[in-house]
C-alpha cells in the first residue's frame, strides 16, 4: 500500500512550525481521512475543525500543497505522492492552533446585513425561473475559502472596512429574492465596502459549491450600487430631492 | 488546579443548534424570554445541514387529495405504531403551517408550476409530500433558521460542550460545558433547559451521522434522571455509499429514489419486487435496508458489498438539476457519473427513534424544568421513521420545545446550584489529564465502534446483544481510564474522552432495550424474534438511572383515541 508525508502545521498564535506524519494511503482516502488517521494514531490532540466530511457543511477549509481547499473533497490520488504534503490553516483569520482558526469576524459581518424583510401584503407565490438566481446563492455552505483568498482581506487585512465575498454572496440572495422588499445597496457600498473589490474572481475559483460569485452576485451588486450613487441623472435627482 | 469558569443566565438554555434548537429559541424568544444557544460546532454545522431530500408537511401543492389524517397515518404505519399518536397527530397538523412560516423568513423551496412549494415522492408516504430544494434542503432549513435567530437576538455558545447537567433539588438548574478552544469551563444558569443534541450515529462504523453525533443529550437527561424510550429503534439508511472505503457510510438521498431511482443486485435483478412489490423502491426505509442486507448475505451483493442504485434512465440534466450534491458527491469522491450508470449503495446508521421520553404536547421530560426535542427526544417516530419526517419534526417540536420551556421560564424562579456540584463537575472534566498508562480514546472509539456494528446491527440476536453488553462493559472500564495528551487548548483528543462516555451509556441503553424487546418491529430486527408481538406494540422499553445502575422498564402505550384510529383503518389512496 503506498504511504504518503503530510506536513502538518502544528502550533498557534505564539508560533509553530510543520511536523511530518507518514500515513498509509488506502483506495479514495481524502487529505481529512489522512488526518484523522494522525489524530487516532500519532497526534491525538491535533487541532482540526470538520463536520460532514460530505462537503456539505464547509468546515473543514485549509490549504493543502498551498492551494485553499476542503480537506474532505480532496483527494490523495489527485496529489503528488512523492513530496510531502502540505495542510496548513487557512491564511486570513487569526489562527488558534493548529488547523483550526478564529472565524468569529465573519458571524460578526454577517449581522450587518438586514434580513429576509417581506415586501407588504405579499402574496406568497413565486416561479422556479424567479427563484433560480437566488437558490444559486443559497447553496454556500460558510466554507469561508472565498474570504481566505479575497485579496482585500488576505493581503490588505481591510477587515474592519470590507465584507468579502461570502457576504455580497448571501447580500445577493436577498436583494435577488422576488419577495424580499429590504434596500441593502446603502450597506453594501458603507458598510461591506464592495467598492474595494477589483474582481479578480479568486473567490470564484475556490468556491467549493460552484456559485459564480463574481459575475452574479458581486457585478450585479456593484453595478445597483453605481447605478444608485454614480449615476448623473440621480445624483441630479438626489441634489434636489434632497434624498 | 484553581477553581475558575464564567457563569452565564437565562431563562432558557438550548444544547444543540440544528434545527429543533434553533426552532426552539424562536420561539422562546418571541415569547419574551432570554435564550442561550450552546453548540459543539460554528453555528449552521450542525447535523442538519446535511439533510438532504425534503422536509414532509401534507400541503397538498402537488397531490391534491393530501391531508394530515393521511399523513398521520402514513406516519404511524411507517413507525409500526409504536409512535406517540399524540406526536404523529400533532405534527402532521402542525407541518404545512411551520412550513410557510420558514418561507417567510427567506427560504426558498423549489417550485411548482403554479409558483406553490413543489413536493416529491418519498419512502412510505401516501402521496408526494416533501417540500425541498433540490437536494440541500437542510441547509436551506439551517441558513433560514440561524439567520431568523440571529436577527431576534439570542446569545450563541459556539464551541462549547456540555458534560453535564446541573441540578437544584428535584429540577433542572442548569449545566456545566468548556470551551473546546481553551478549555476553559463555563457554568450556566437557566430557568428552563431544551436537549435538541442529535443522535448517537458515532456508535457504529459504517454511518451518516457527523463527529457530533454521540448522543450526548441523551446521556446528559439520563445521567440526570430524566427517562430514555425506544432505544432499542435505530434506523439503518437503506443507501449509504460503500465504495471506497474512506466515503463508506455517507449518505445517498433517498431523493434518488423518490425521483424514479431503481435498485438491482448483482444479477440485475429489481429486487424490490420480491420484498415488496406495491411500493418497491419507495418502501420503508427499515424493508428498504434489510432487504438490500439480505441480497448481499445471500451472494447477491454488488461488487463491493452493496446493492446498484440506477438514475441514469433519467435525462442527465434533469438529474443534475434535481439530485446536484449526489452528483458531484458521487463523481468527485467515487469516480463513478450518476447520470451515466449506476451507484453503489448499502445500509448506513442514520437515526435513532428512540431518544429521550417527553410529553407529546410540550416535550417536558420527566425531569422538571428539562425538555427535549428533535432526533434526542423519543416518540414521534415509532419503530421506524419515515423519510423526511424528521426535518418537519425538528420544526414543530421544536417550536413547542420553545413554548413551553419559554412558559416554565415564567412560572418559576432562577435556581441556585450547590457549588459542590460544580467543583465535582470540574474534577470528572479535569481527571483524563490526571491519568497516566491509559489508552488513547481514538482506540477505545474504534472498538465500540466494531461491537455496536457486529453485535447490535441491522439484524440482531439474543447471543450477539449479551456479549455486546459484556463488550461495552469492558469499553466502560477503559474509557474510565482512557489518557489525554497535550493541553487543554483545542484538543480532540480530551473532547472525544467525553463523548465517548456519551456513547458509551447510550449504547448500553440500546442494547439493553433491544434485548428485551423479543420480537421485530421497524428498525429493530431480531432474528430470533422475526415476527411482530402484537404485545409490544402496546408498551415500551424505558431506561432510567438508578444509583449507579441502568435500569429498565416497560410503559404501555396510551390509548390511540377512537377517532384516530379510525383513520389508522382506512385503506390508503
Amino acid at each position: 500500500m503506498a504511504e504518503a508525508t503530510l506536513r502538518v502545521f502544528r502550533g498557534g498564535p505564539e508560533g509553530g512550525g510543520a511536523t511530518d506524519y507518514k500515513v498509509e494511503v488506502t483506495p479514495g482516502m481524502v487529505v481529512l481521512d489522512a488526518i484523522h488517521s494522525i489524530q487516532a494514531h500519532q497526534a491525538p490532540d491535533l487541532a482540526v475543525r470538520w463536520n460532514c466530511k460530505a462537503a456539505k457543511c464547509g468546515s473543514c477549509s485549509a490549504e493543502v500543497n498551498g492551494k485553499p481547499r476542503l480537506m474532505c473533497k480532496t483527494r490523495m490520488d489527485s496529489l503528488p505522492l512523492d513530496q510531502p504534503i502540505t495542510v496548513y490553516p487557512i491564511k486570513s483569520f487569526p489562527l488558534l492552533k493548529d488547523l483550526v482558526t478564529d472565524v468569529s469576524w465573519n458571524y460578526k459581518v454577517n449581522k450587518k446585513i438586514q434580513p429576509f424583510t417581506p415586501k407588504p401584503n405579499v402574496e406568497w407565490k413565486m416561479y422556479q425561473k424567479d427563484i433560480d438566481r437566488a437558490q444559486e446563492f443559497r447553496k454556500c455552505i460558510e466554507c469561508f475559502l472565498c474570504q481566505n483568498v479575497c485579496h482585500v482581506l488576505r493581503e490588505h487585512d481591510l477587515h474592519d472596512h470590507f465584507g468579502g465575498p461570502r457576504f455580497f454572496v448571501r447580500s445577493a440572495g436577498l436583494e435577488m429574492h422576488p419577495l424580499d422588499g429590504a434596500d441593502r445597496i446603502p450597506m453594501l457600498r458603507e458598510e461591506l465596502g464592495i467598492g474595494y473589490c477589483n474582481i479578480t474572481k479568486c473567490c470564484t475559483e475556490v468556491c467549493p459549491e460552484d456559485i459564480h460569485i463574481t459575475d452574479n452576485a458581486i457585478i450585479p451588486l456593484k453595478e445597483r450600487v453605481v447605478d444608485r450613487f454614480y449615476d448623473p441623472l440621480t445624483m441630479l435627482f438626489r441634489k434636489f430631492s434632497g434624498k | 488546579m484553581t477553581a475558575s469558569y464564567e457563569t452565564h443566565e437565562y431563562d432558557v438554555l438550548i444544547i444543540g443548534a440544528g434545527g429543533a434548537g434553533l426552532r426552539a429559541a424562536i420561539e422562546a424568544l418571541a415569547h419574551g424570554a432570554t435564550v442561550g444557544v450552546v453548540c459543539k460546532s460554528l453555528l449552521g454545522k450542525a447535523h442538519t445541514v446535511m439533510a438532504e431530500g425534503g422536509v414532509a408537511a401534507a400541503m397538498a401543492n402537488v397531490d391534491p387529495k393530501d391531508n394530515w389524517q393521511v399523513h398521520f397515518r402514513d406516519t404511524m404505519l411507517g413507525g409500526k405504531k409504536l409512535n406517540n399518536w399524540r406526536m404523529a397527530q400533532l405534527h402532521a397538523m402542525e407541518a404545512p403551517d411551520r412550513i410557510r412560516e420558514l418561507e417567510q423568513w427567506g427560504a426558498l423551496f423549489d417550485r411548482t408550476d403554479k409558483g406553490e412549494i413543489l413536493q416529491r415522492a418519498f419512502g412510505g408516504h401516501t402521496y408526494k409530500r416533501l417540500c425541498h430544494v433540490g437536494d440541500r434542503t437542510g441547509l436551506e432549513m439551517i441558513r433560514t433558521l440561524q439567520d431568523r435567530g440571529v436577527q431576534m437576538g439570542f446569545d450563541v455558545f459556539m464551541e462549547c460542550t456540555v458534560t453535564k447537567l446541573l441540578r437544584d433539588g428535584d429540577r433542572v438548574a442548569g449545566a456545566f460545558a468548556y470551551w473546546r478552544e481553551s478549555g476553559r469551563f463555563v457554568v450556566f444558569k437557566a430557568k428552563s433547559i431544551v436537549i435538541a443534541t442529535g443522535g448517537i450515529g458515532k456508535a457504529w462504523k459504517v454511518t451518516s451521522n457527523s463527529w457530533e453525533c454521540t448522543g450526548d443529550g441523551m446521556a446528559l437527561a439520563y445521567e440526570a434522571g430524566a427517562e430514555l424510550m425506544d432505544m432499542e429503534c435505530i434506523q439503518f439508511h437503506p443507501t449509504g455509499m460503500v465504495w471506497p472505503p474512506g466515503v463508506r457510510g455517507i449518505l445517498v438521498t433517498e431523493a434518488v429514489r423518490g425521483e424514479g431511482g431503481i435498485l438491482r443486485n448483482k444479477n440485475g435483478e429489481r429486487f424490490m419486487e420480491k420484498y415488496d412489490p406495491k411500493r418497491l423502491e419507495l418502501s420503508t426505509r427499515d424493508v428498504v435496508a434489510r432487504s438490500i442486507y439480505t441480497e448481499v448475505r445471500e451472494g447477491r451483493g454488488s461488487e463491493h458489498g452493496g446493492a446498484y442504485l440506477d438514475i441514469s434512465h433519467k435525462p442527465a440534466e434533469y438529474v443534475k438539476r434535481k439530485l446536484p450534491s449526489m452528483y458531484h458527491q458521487f463523481k468527485e469522491l467515487a469516480d463513478v457519473d450518476i447520470t451515466a450508470g449506476p451507484m453503489e449503495v448499502g445500509p448506513t446508521c442514520h437515526y435513532v427513534m428512540g431518544g429521550i421520553k417527553v410529553d407529546g404536547e410540550t416535550t417536558a421530560t420527566s425531569l422538571p424544568g428539562l425538555f427535549a426535542a428533535g432526533e434526542a427526544a423519543a416518540g414521534m417516530h415509532g419503530a421506524n421513521r419515515l423519510g423526511g419526517n424528521s426535518l418537519s419534526d425538528l420544526l414543530v417540536f421544536g417550536r413547542r420545545a420553545g413554548l413551553a420551556a419559554a412558559a416554565n421560564a415564567k412560572k418559576v424562579g432562577m435556581p441556585t446550584i450547590d457549588p459542590a456540584q460544580i467543583e465535582q463537575a470540574e474534577r470528572e472534566a479535569l481527571a483524563p489529564f490526571q491519568l497516566t498508562g491509559g489508552e488513547n480514546p481514538y482506540t477505545i472509539h474504534q472498538d465500540l465502534q466494531d461491537t455496536m456494528q457486529n453485535l447490535v446491527g441491522i439484524f440482531r440476536n439474543e447471543e450477539d446483544l449479551n456479549k455486546a453488553l459484556i463488550e461495552l462493559a469492558k469499553l466502560r472500564e477503559r474509557a474510565a481510564h482512557a489518557k489525554v495528551e497535550g493541553s487543554r487548548l483545542f484538543n480532540p483528543g480530551w473532547h472525544l474522552a467525553f463523548d465517548l462516555r456519551a456513547m458509551l451509556a447510550v449504547s448500553e441503553a440500546v442494547t439493553k432495550s433491544a434485548i428485551a424487546r423479543k420480537e421485530s418491529r421497524g428498525g429493530h430486527a431480531r432474528i430470533d424474534y422475526p415476527n411482530y408481538d402484537p404485545v409490544w406494540e402496546k408498551k415500551h422499553n424505558v431506561i432510567v438511572k438508578q444509583g449507579n445502575q441502568m435500569a429498565r422498564n416497560e410503559w404501555p402505550s396510551p390509548e390511540i383515541p377512537e377517532e384516530l384510529q379510525g383513520i389508522l383503518a382506512e385503506d390508503s389512496k
